[in-house]
């Protein structure tokens, strides 16, 4: 996917005045903040899980080489081909090379975010493959050519009425307007691709070394669709979504859905293992597992390592003030809200995505509600260093913090500047004592009043006071 | 570090020597936080002093980017601070600063890490010292009316101030506490957030505004100078002259009128 997050902050501007978007943003923080804090509440020993999860996705970075090369072993033995991409050009190259090899004509894709990564769709269509979308919000997404908003519910910045509007126009059927109606619409036009599609494409919620399983959490059945039915199964997923043994994985499956959509469990967990062996009915009759770098080795070992535990809940942007205000599409690519303003800096560039390690109040909602204890705000002020030391700020500001630095370094003349200061302030305060435009202040000013200043400084009033004193 | 203690005839009193740590925003725009907390301090029985050479603690450079200002800023509050008993802010923010952030500041600063370290153990946002330390019986101030809280973020989520400050509010006379609706939702502040990102920012002032005009109070009481311009801010431009925004420690100290 192109990265679009230079214009962070020219598309937040639009995003607040969206009035649907807006309503949309409120529904998602209901459904999906209440959600999550009523599973928590559910679970009596919530922060011993939480523990946990955190120090079995570090232990799975910690040895990151070994639980990958187990997983490619045990993958191995049961029929599955693993393959290595280093970028993302290289995941679709392979994925395209497995298409051309089964003579593929159709895919059909479960929901991947890694897939949205590489752009794989648009490397699929240019070799001639049609791709279809089987996850309901994805689906939605691939008829109205728009990217995802949110990584659980990529569609949440869409009304029910866009997707009746939507459907209308792209099934050439009758106006629906119920969800459950509009649901078995999106149902019926799917259902024929799943049996026609040559190969299925799902990504993966973890992989499992000790089995060499892929497994992916889904609300809609079709994942079990894409991953059993097509003769070709195609997994596409991160290095870092490994996890040692399948008891990690019932671990951080207590955590995962209650912190995304505010479940207990999801609806499927599916494990594919390997390829369908004589004796089996139903799976495909080839199964690849393509792991993607593409900028994840290079965070490991370093400071933002930490990052690397995420496991893709959401809700990190749920909890956001400022993802709550402006949404998904305003970060620009395909991870949004905190975990996006570290991982597209990363994964894409510190140069092209400037604005977003800065897009936080830093009130740490997110590093509270994190169920692998990723201290988010920590890591986007290590990028905001990395953007200072490579003079990647801009001097104006660079030059402001160092000189502020160098004068609340001498008290003399921090004093004399605060004495000034403040008059000054005060005087244009006026009688309402409120500032209504400060120059070179505008971003406060624009949408607030500032207070003025009292007028004389504490150290003043208090060197005063005790001169009155000494005095008495 | 020992308190020192005053022979007084047959009685021995431990007096507590604080450090005011006033902050670089109640210096320069209000200075009458910083003597209610002065007031409320002395309130609980402490000696408060107030060394003179402060400045700022260190977080706008910290939070910017500028690692190195802020590590100079930081050995400035610790040559200054490392005498007194105890560190009091009237502001979570500072306090946070200090407290969970310098030991990652001074992290690769080992001779002086320890020193850091134990500062930060004896450092206190204004009202979790006067409930935990200070164990302030009765309060100065009386209020008449109804207030809502707002937690600030840093002091809710870096330092647990959740209970102190509506414990302290409990002993007011005439004032009655109601909560709004998000009290522990950011109010949109950030620092150079609000400056940088205006628009975002007052969209989530926005918020907290419309929580504060649902609870129909008389006065939001926060902790933190930082949101308080913020939503004092917002709330005058919104055309809402009317509802207070007070600093806990005014209201404590019986100073709210400014
Ligand atoms: S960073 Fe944490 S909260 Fe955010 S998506 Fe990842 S695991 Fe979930």
């Amino acid at each position: 996917m192109q990265v679009a997050s230079m214009h962070f902050k020219a598309r937040a501007g639009g995003k607040l005045a969206d009035v649907k978007l807006q309503a949309a943003l409120k529904k998602l923080q209901g459904n999906f903040v209440r959600g999550r804090a009523e599973r928590v509440a559910e679970l009596d020993n919530f922060e011993a899980i939480r523990e946990a999860g955190a120090a079995i996705r570090e232990r799975a970075l910690v040895h990151l080489d070994l639980y990958l090369e187990a997983f490619e072993r045990n993958a191995t033995a049961r029929g599955a081909v693993v393959h290595w991409a280093e970028t993302a050009a290289e995941a679709n190259r392979l994925v395209c090379e497995l298409a051309a090899r089964y003579g593929v004509r159709k895919a059909a894709k479960s929901k991947s975010m890694v897939s949205e990564e590489c752009g794989l769709n648009e490397a699929l269509e240019a070799a001639g493959v049609e791709v279809v979308e089987t996850d309901l919000g994805e689906y939605i997404l691939q008829l109205a050519q728009e990217p995802p908003s949110h990584i659980v519910a990529p569609v949440v910045h869409k009304s029910k009425d866009e997707v009746s509007d939507l459907f209308e126009e792209k099934h050439r059927q009758p106006r629906k307007t119920g969800i459950a109606e509009l649901t078995r619409e999106a149902r019926e036009m799917l259902r024929p691709h799943f049996l026609s599609a040559d190969m299925g494409i799902s990504g993966a919620n973890f992989i499992v070394a000790e089995t060499g399983s892929t497994l992916i959490v889904t609300n809609e059945g079709n994942g079990r669709m894409v991953t059993t039915l097509p003769r070709v199964h195609v997994a596409i997923t991160g290095i870092e979504k490994v996890v040692p043994t399948l008891e990690d994985v019932s671990t951080l499956l207590r955590l995962l859905p209650r912190h995304g959509t505010g479940q207990t469990i999801t609806n499927y967990v599916s494990i594919t293992t390997g390829v369908r062996s004589e004796d089996e009915l139903e799976g495909p009759g080839h199964f690849h597992v393509i792991l993607v770098d593409a900028g994840r080795t290079r965070l490991i070992g370093s400071d933002l390592q930490p990052m690397l535990r995420c496991i893709r809940c959401g809700a990190c942007m749920n909890h956001c003030p400022v993802y709550q205000s402006v949404g998904g599409h305003a970060y620009g690519w395909v991870y949004p809200g905190p975990m996006g303003s570290i991982l597209t800096p990363m994964y894409a560039g510190l140069e092209n995505a400037l604005d977003l390690p800065n897009a936080s109040t830093f009130c740490n909602q997110c590093g509270v509600v994190c169920p692998v204890k990723i201290p988010l705000p920590d890591l986007m002020r290590k990028l905001r260093e990395r953007q200072f030391e490579q003079r990647l700020k801009p001097w104006s500001e660079r030059l402001g913090l160092r000189m502020w630095g160098w004068i609340a370094q001498r008290p003399a003349l921090y004093a004399m500047s605060a004495r000034i200061g403040a008059r000054l302030l005060a005087w244009m305060g006026g009688a309402g004592k409120l500032i209504h435009n400060l120059p070179f202040g505008g971003g406060w000013t624009n949408g607030r009043d500032f207070p003025a200043p009292q007028g004389k400084t504490f150290r003043e009033l208090y060197a005063a006071g005790k001169a009155v004193m000494s005095d008495e | 570090m020992v308190p020192h203690i005053i022979h007084h005839s047959s009685i021995i009193v431990q007096i507590v020597r604080i450090g005011l740590f006033v902050t670089c925003l109640v210096d320069l725009i209000r200075p009458h936080i910083g003597f209610a907390a002065l007031k409320l301090l002395e309130a609980a029985g402490c000696e408060v002093v107030v060394p003179q050479r402060q400045t700022c603690c260190g977080q706008p450079g910290y939070n910017s980017g500028d690692r190195k200002s802020a590590l100079a800023l930081a050995r400035k509050v610790l040559a200054e601070f490392e005498t007194c008993d105890y560190v009091v802010a009237p502001s979570g923010s500072c306090a946070g600063m200090i407290r969970t952030h310098y030991p990652d500041l001074f992290s690769d600063q080992p001779a002086e890490l320890e020193r850091a370290k134990r500062l930060c153990d004896r450092t206190y946002e204004l009202t979790d010292f006067l409930v935990n330390v200070g164990k302030l019986e009765r309060v100065p101030g009386t209020f008449n009316g109804e207030v809502t809280y707002h937690d600030s973020c840093s002091g809710l989520r870096e330092l647990g101030v959740k209970s102190q400050p509506r414990s302290l509010l409990a002993k007011v006379p005439g004032l009655k506490l109601k909560e709004m609706d998000e009290a522990e939702i950011c109010c949109g502040f950030g620092g150079a957030f609000a400056l940088k990102f205006g628009e975002i920012s007052t969209h989530i002032a926005d918020r907290k505004c419309d929580n504060i005009a649902a609870a129909g109070v008389d006065a939001v009481v926060l902790g933190d100078l930082g949101c308080m311009l913020n939503i004092e801010g917002r709330l005058r431009r919104r055309g809402d002259m009317k509802t207070k925004v007070l600093h806990i420690a005014e209201v404590l100290a019986g100073d709210s009128e400014g």
